[in-house]
């Protein structure tokens, strides 16, 4: 009989990945000294539970690897061996090796054995206090235990005296199942010893009394009858002896070789079944690869907001019939009533927009979770104390604002922990107490969700990000001289700019800031700093919602209507044509205060008919971007509204300068303006008369 | 009609596989996530046999098995306790709450058959 236990193995992969989540959170709870005797017990069963499942469903290289975790945590459990930071760091090691290996058997590859090899081995060296080898040591054990079985069947048979305790019963063993599967194993002589049951009048119906003597004959190994008894070992009493001569030869009992022929097949049969599930995963790599469905391709959606839908629906419902009644039946008289159907409509279709997009919304504590684990790694590898306050974590925000956050957040908690947070010396020496912080906190604002991170650190050296702008050329010593704070600061942003004196591996790789700037950006949000030289840094980032909703400004360029993301708009001026300038190219730049901006024709750019009105006629919309902003000649400026964004790529292709377009309430298509776009396209165009120049 | 077993496991994957190796050989077979929801199956109907996982959440196992011993109805019935460990001392942990014998994890569905046949 064959069952196919492939279809257990998603849930288990499912199960799986909780259990290491339980794992690591708990890990870290222990390592910080905050967990109880509960979380060392969830740890466990999460090790036990992946082992046994993973053996199960034939992943033996993840069931051997987490045995070796689940007997460290079973001595740290049992209060056998102390919690070190040494075995809490490997442990949070084979976590992640796990977390590889289990991600390799989703896809039905060979797991990487690299880094298992490595953190098993430093598992070993804590359970055995030195890196032994215990594979050998095993591998020794099974040999001599082979030269035990040859020497245990060389017998004619066996005796057995087997005399179960008065309780045995209450165990739910049964003495005749026992003797049945004795008898299974070749012929059997039987024989009772009755002597010990008592009158009846004292005899307990539940209690055994009964003691058996039994000559089993066959080529049968004392492993097998001990097998019959293991679960009984401590109910009775049991002698197993073997009888007849004890001839070597086997050829020397061919009597006994006949007679047992039937039952010795059993025993290969049931050495056999491991060894066959060992090989199915040598063959694995060669089947197809089985295309797993892709994290991020389904959603879990609580029933509530589920019910909030079918609520709203049925609202939508009941409005659009009483509506059609009356449309079928109108006069004048109810033109009010009417108006009222409608704007019960629009309320109607707004709320169900609003639940459709509360659907795609997770709180951030999934994109939150990961740091516990960064900041202590990190933290032990910098020699830094660091706490790591969470907070909003049920902030909810759209599943792919979030994963696209994820990475940018990462870098910037890493920047606090490397640049922000000072060494406990340091900040001993300062009056700091000896732990730093570093705070996470998220909430809604607006339509906007904001995300802070705030340490507790050294703050940012505003002289010394100043004389590196001078030096980077990014600035003059002049300008530097009365330059307000956040502009100082803002050079952090800078392609290229780090401050760090030598490059470590936690930050600092020279891409940085800028590429965490030009993520947020092109999720159309942005991001602020503010900070005090010895108190510490905060992050404030500020994000849409959602990615299928966007505050745009229309604009109107000659017969097209433009929308630029409101966030991106700094200001709008009228122009005063006295202020442009042309530089070499035909590219032109407008003095607007102390600063020079590169203007854009976009009427020239998408080559669209010219603009209708007069230059000094018409307005310029400054637009930030990453290294400079930008101004944009544009006829009217029109309203500000939400725009529902529709994808150009998937409907037409990619055109560079728009990011998407959207259908206006008249029923017109407008287009999008992607300002990062526009930004490089404005750059791409400039950068052959620099080289001119 | 087939004989009853009681499955107790936190593992869904595990509860699973079990309940569908042993209908696939005519049990019927009912699943329990920990202890408490275990004792609680068990006395709504009689099971002819009872497998229980040893680290649950909530009940454990064996607090599970010796409570069930309790019960007049699972006096004699067997139950078998899921450990991943081949350790005498687990073992014997578990005879001592009552179980009647153990199923070593991982074990494949022939194993659990068989082990099945054992003991019905």
């Amino acid at each position: 009989m064959s069952i196919d236990l492939s279809q257990f193995k998603q849930t288990f992969l499912e199960e799986s990945d909780e259990g290491l989540d339980v794992l690591e959170s708990g890990l870290l709870a222990l390592d910080s000294g905050s967990a109880d005797e509960d979380v060392i017990h969830a740890v466990f069963r999460a090790a036990h539970s992946i082992k046994g499942g993973a053996g199960t469903f034939g992943l033996n290289e993840i069931a051997s690897f987490t045995h070796i975790m689940e007997t460290l945590l079973d001595e740290m459990r049992d209060g056998r061996r102390e919690i070190t930071q040494e075995a809490i760091t490997a442990l949070l090691n084979s976590v992640d090796v796990l977390r590889d290996m289990l991600e390799a058997a989703a896809e039905d590859v060979p797991p990487p054995m690299e880094n298992a090899e490595q953190v098993t081995q430093e598992l070993e060296a804590i359970l055995n206090g030195v890196g032994q080898a215990t594979i050998q040591t095993t591998t020794q054990a099974t040999t001599n235990e082979q030269v035990v079985d040859e020497e245990s069947v060389a017998s004619v048979g066996w005796k057995v005296f087997f005399k179960p305790m008065e309780h045995m019963l209450r165990t739910g063993n049964d003495t005749v199942r026992i003797l049945r599967e004795l008898s299974a194993l070749g012929e059997i002589k039987l024989t009772s010893d009755t002597s010990e049951i008592p009158d009846f009048s004292l005899m307990d119906p539940e209690l055994s009394y009964i003691s058996w003597n039994a000559e089993l004959t066959g080529e049968i190994s004392k492993e097998q009858i001990t097998e019959i008894f293991e679960w009984v070992d401590e109910d009775c009493e049991l002698v197993i002896e073997p009888f007849g001569e004890a001839k070597v030869e086997e050829t020397a009992v061919p009597e006994a070789v006949a007679v047992a022929a039937e039952t010795v097949q059993v025993a290969p049969e049931t050495t056999a079944q491991p060894a066959t599930v060992q090989s199915e995963p040598a063959a694995q790599p060669v089947a197809a690869k089985k295309e797993r469905k892709k994290e991020g391709g389904s959603i879990r959606v609580g029933t509530d907001k589920v019910d909030e839908l079918i609520n709203m629906v049925g609202e939508l419902v009941i409005t659009q019939s009483m509506l059609s009644q009356m449309g079928s039946d109108f006069s004048m008289q109810r033109l009010e009533d009417m108006r009222e159907g409608l704007s019960q409509l629009e309320r109607n279709t707004r709320e169900l927009q609003e639940s459709v997009m509360r659907i795609r919304m997770l709180p951030i504590s999934f994109s939150f979770q990961r740091f516990p684990r960064l900041v202590h790694d990190l933290s032990s590898k910098m020699g830094k104390k660091i706490e790591l306050k969470l907070s909003g974590e049920q902030t909810e925000l759209d599943k792919t604002v979030m994963e696209k956050i994820g990475d940018p957040l990462v870098h910037l908690v890493r920047n606090s922990l490397d640049h922000g947070i000072e060494k406990p010396e340091v900040r001993v020496e300062a009056g700091k107490p000896e732990t730093g912080t570093i705070h996470l906190n998220a909430y809604h604002q607006g339509g906007h969700i904001m995300i802070e991170i705030t340490d507790d650190g050294a703050g940012l050296p505003k002289d010394k990000l100043l004389a590196k702008a001078i030096k980077q050329g990014l600035t003059t010593e002049s300008e530097g001289e009365n330059m307000p704070d956040d502009k100082i600061y803002d050079f952090i942003f800078h392609p290229g700019f780090s401050t760090a004196e030598t490059v470590s591996d936690v930050s600092g790789r020279g891409v940085g800031m800028d590429v965490v700037r030009k993520n947020i950006k092109e999720l159309g949000g942005n991001i602020e700093l503010s900070s005090e030289w010895g108190k510490g840094t905060k992050f404030t980032i500020r994000l849409p919602l959602t990615l299928a909703i966007l505050d745009g400004q229309l604009l109107r360029i000659g017969d097209e209507v433009y929308i630029i993301p409101l966030v991106s708009i700094i200001e709008s001026v009228e122009i005063d044509p006295s202020q442009i300038s042309s530089i070499a190219g035909g590219n032109e730049v407008y003095k607007l205060r102390d600063e020079y901006i590169p203007l854009l024709h976009l009427d020239k750019m998408f080559r669209r008919p010219p603009r209708h009105n007069a230059l000094e006629d018409s307005l310029m919309v400054v637009v930030e971007g990453d290294t400079h902003n930008l101004g944009i000649i544009v006829d009217d400026l029109l309203t500000q509204q939400q725009v529902v964004i529709k994808s150009l790529e998937s409907n037409y292709k990619r055109v560079e300068g728009i990011s998407g377009a959207t259908i206006l309430g008249d029923g017109t298509v407008a287009l999008i303006l992607d300002m990062m776009g526009l930004i490089a396209m404005s750059q791409a165009v400039d950068a052959p008369h620099a080289k001119a120049s | 009609m087939g004989k009853k077993i009681l499955i107790v496991d936190d593992s869904t994957s595990m509860r699973q596989m079990i309940s569908f190796t042993l209908k696939g050989a005519g049990y019927e077979t009912a699943e329990a996530v920990d202890g408490n929801a275990g004792l609680a199956e068990a006395q709504k109907q009689r099971y002819d046999l009872v497998f229980t996982d040893v680290n649950m959440p909530g009940m454990d196992g064996l607090t599970f098995t010796s409570e069930l011993r309790k019960l007049a109805e699972y006096k004699f019935v067997p139950v078998l306790v899921l450990t991943t460990e081949a350790s005498t001392e687990k073992k014997m942990a578990g005879k001592k709450a009552g179980a009647t014998g153990w199923l070593v994890k991982p074990f494949n569905p022939e194993q659990l058959l068989n082990t099945v046949k054992r003991v019905l």
